[in-house]
């Protein structure tokens, strides 16, 4: 009991567990590459979650700066993966990632 | 705050982060995956605010609910007729992304909770963190802010040279 009720480290990395294993199973299973990609900053937001709760706990301000590098990539990454997206809707005109299979003989 | 007004809450804001990511990710419709992604933002942010990250709280929300949902949602618009109701996308691997699923999520917790018992360090964050934000960004870390900001032009160059649309006639 006394474990629930005080908030520890054990608490953000569990929330953190959930986040990744959500997003994880968002990229395997879905078709649809937007949702993928909804998949992709899910992990992105667990592996903050860590970052942070260690950097808490450790007293460290390393957690937090590697935190704040990490939401400007996603940022990069998502503009970046929105302008494929966009590209292969107009040439294959579905987002469907598992019809995109011009390479395969 | 007395501590069971602050576990609450607590709880209360992970329960809203971890339900509405289950959400995004079990529900078929693509807009409300969209839409629950803004409560797993929002739920995040806010226990980025217990982890005393006031500043990463903000700029999760002015980056991701701001920029990154937006642009979801244009996604989503140009490449789906939204007017159809029940637009739903497929899935596929079912099964073996549910057994990686619960594979993960009970290896990570396992992990989590049999290993030792995790130690705080005396000197924990307390309070706000901006200032030292600031001076950590100036210092020790000017190098790497300033690749990630030219990082970010190139990416964002790149992201409208390759979204705009050329003209049919040339």
């Amino acid at each position: 009991m006394e474990q629930l009720t005080t908030i520890g480290l054990n608490h953000y990395l569990t929330i953190s567990a959930f986040l990744l294993g959500f997003g994880l199973f968002a990229v395997m299973t879905r078709k649809n590459a937007i949702v993928v990609l909804m998949g992709v900053e899910l992990i992105l937001n667990a592996a903050n979650i860590n970052f942070l709760a260690f950097s808490k706990y450790n007293g460290g301000m390393e957690g937090v700066m590697f935190a704040l590098f990490v939401i400007v990539i996603a940022a990069a990454e998502a503009a970046i993966a929105l302008a494929i997206v966009i590209n292969i809707y107009k040439i294959f005109k579905s987002v469907d990632v598992s019809s995109i299979d011009t390479l395969k003989e | 705050m007395s501590n069971t007004t602050y576990t609450v809450i607590f709880y209360l804001f992970a329960a809203i982060t971890v339900c509405s990511a289950a959400f995004v990710v079990f529900t078929r419709n693509v807009i409300y995956s969209a839409f629950s992604l803004l409560f797993t933002f929002f739920g995040a942010a806010a226990l980025y605010v217990f982890l005393s990250a006031d500043f990463i709280a903000v700029t999760q929300v002015v980056v991701y609910v701001g920029g990154i949902l937006v642009l979801l949602l244009f996604g989503v618009m140009f490449t789906n007729s939204i007017m159809q109701t029940g637009q739903k996308s497929e899935v596929l691997h079912i099964i073996p992304g549910t057994l990686l699923l619960i594979a993960m999520i009970g290896a990570m917790l396992y992990t989590i909770y049999t290993t030792h018992t995790w130690m705080p360090s005396e000197t924990m964050l307390q309070g706000s963190i901006v200032e030292r934000i600031g001076f950590e960004t100036m210092s020790r870390y000017v190098l790497p802010f300033e690749m990630v900001s030219i990082l970010l032009l190139a990416a964002l160059i790149g992201a409208a040279f390759l979204a705009r649309f050329d003209k049919p006639g040339k």
